[in-house]
């Protein structure tokens, strides 16, 4: 009652009440949002506790995450969620935008959710190739070198842009202090910024069903089944977090993340050395490349190549419906499928090759 | 009937609601505070030469991780004291101008005895033994 008067809860209530969610066969993919944001909110958790301990600097990042895995008590199993959370939220992260690919929820006038759904994909990768080098170990220093001077060949600010990353021409104590930097400070801001804005998006256009499901009730002439967003739905979703915990908690435990060899810049990169599975495709895609095609360098195509092929895909609402905002549904679940099937073949030969 | 059996579902579902909030504290806990570093015992440090510290002079030396401040008080008296003030932990000094040990925090005093003269300090300054051992000064913990 104190708070109602103070909070206005009875309008949150109100609103709760009228946001509905449709049923149909493809409910289960509207979760994956929502296990999204879940696992951001266990990536900040988990991040805030490693700060207590972890050292941004090249003497003392390896040794500081060291005294986490072995001196400080349950270190070793937040530092696990901490890394098994990235993976599953990146993860959940292509499920949500695949699915709303397929399910055509990017269409008018949900673009601009579409458009920072892509922008947060963006953002979360960003936290995964800073995060990476922090542990200051053998993997992530030359994870961070192939990376960076894969910057390197953008066209035109290449050099520049790699040189602002490494905060010098070498990855260094200056890029590791960069990329903790970006990691616990910039991208957090930003993200969480457009996370609201996302947020906000969701709200205000309601959660979208699909044209089939559309046309065949509009065919009937009955309304598409719904069902009230709280309790039901939320509890539905609560559900799924919990899954997802349960998840990462087996993971971590069965699995804890290693922590491999202190980086030593002047030894050689150990065979089988790769990023982590999100970049696998491009990383492959770029070791077939032949160094020059024509008079134009190899890693530049591949560079502006993905670059295309990203931008191509986030203007997906402006090219997926025709003038009649008809949506071509063949077409995208025709460039879905080729996406999808592009990145899991691709991941699985730079796994294995 | 129905009443009991929904009272124990709502104990089951509350009980494993606390039980696995619990799991998820109780790590958190541990973790935030912080382990402790065990750290070789110090009995004794040397100082350096007697000739580099003239009459009337002191210096902070370092004894184990804890600061000591080592006063030569006159050609042939030598003292240490803690530089930690018992008062909130600042590091004290020697006051040449005062012959006594200066707390520049909250401005508290101590004589060359280690005794509080003025100021909020509750109590004296924790005392060293200063040996000469050749030209070698030598700080040892009192038994």
């Amino acid at each position: 009652m104190w708070f109602n008067e103070r909070l206005g809860l009875d309008s949150i209530r109100e609103f709760a009440a009228h946001k509905k969610v449709p049923i149909h066969s493809s409910t289960m993919w509207y979760y994956f949002g929502g296990i999204t944001l879940f696992l951001f909110g266990i990536q900040v958790a988990t991040g805030i506790l490693l700060l207590l301990y972890y050292r941004p600097t090249p003497t003392e990042a390896y040794e500081s995450v060291q005294f986490i895995m072995t001196q400080v008590q349950f270190g070793w199993l937040i530092r696990s969620v901490h890394s098994w959370a990235a993976n599953l939220m990146i993860l959940a992260a292509f499920i949500h935008m695949f699915s709303v690919a397929m399910l055509h929820a990017y269409r008018r006038p949900r673009e601009l959710t579409w458009l920072s759904g892509i922008a947060l994909l963006g953002l979360a990768l960003a936290f995964g190739f800073s995060g990476y080098l922090l542990p200051w170990n053998t993997i992530s220093y030359f994870a961070t070198k192939v990376g960076t001077d894969l910057a390197a060949s953008v066209p035109l600010i290449g050099p520049a842009l790699a040189r602002f990353l490494r905060g010098g021409e070498d990855i260094g104590g200056g890029t590791l202090t960069r990329f903790f930097g970006f990691h616990v400070a910039v991208l957090p801001g930003v993200t969480t910024l457009l996370l609201l804005i996302h947020l906000v998006l969701v709200q205000k256009f309601g959660i979208s069903s699909p044209p089939a499901i559309e046309k065949q009730c509009k065919e009937s002439g009955r309304a598409i089944p719904q069902m009230p967003f709280f309790p039901n739905f939320a509890l539905r979703e609560l559900m799924a977090w919990y899954a997802a915990l349960g998840l990462l908690g087996v993971l971590a435990a069965i699995f804890p993340w290693e922590l491999g060899e202190k980086a030593d810049p002047f030894a050689a990169a150990p065979a089988g050395i790769r990023p982590e599975w999100y970049f696998l495709a491009p990383f492959y895609t770029l070791k077939i490349i032949p160094s020059h095609i024509w008079f134009l360098e190899g890693e530049m195509v591949g560079f502006v190549g993905f670059g295309l092929l990203a931008a191509w895909w986030a203007l997906l609402p402006f090219w997926a419906t025709d003038r009649a905002g008809q949506v071509r549904s063949r077409l995208v679940t025709g460039a879905g499928v080729a996406m999808i099937a592009y990145l899991s073949t691709f991941s699985v030969l730079g796994y294995l090759k | 009937m129905a009443d009991e059996r929904r009272s124990l579902i709502r104990w089951l579902l509350g009980g494993g609601l606390l039980a696995s909030v619990s799991s998820f504290i109780y790590p958190v806990l541990r973790f935030v505070n912080p382990p402790d570093i065990p750290e070789a015992p110090v009995n004794e440090v040397s100082a350096g030469k007697v000739q580099d510290l003239p009459p009337n002079q002191a210096r902070i030396v370092r004894f184990g991780s804890k600061p000591v401040l080592l006063i030569h008080s006159s050609e042939t008296e030598w003292r240490a004291f803690s530089a930690i003030c018992t008062h909130l932990n600042c590091t004290v000094q020697f006051q040449q101008s005062t012959n006594q040990i200066w707390c520049a925090c909250h401005n508290g005093f101590y004589d060359l005895n280690g005794k509080v003269v003025s100021g909020p300090p509750p109590t004296p300054l924790e005392e060293f033994t200063v040996r000469i051992r050749g030209e070698e000064v030598v700080i040892s913990r009192r038994a």
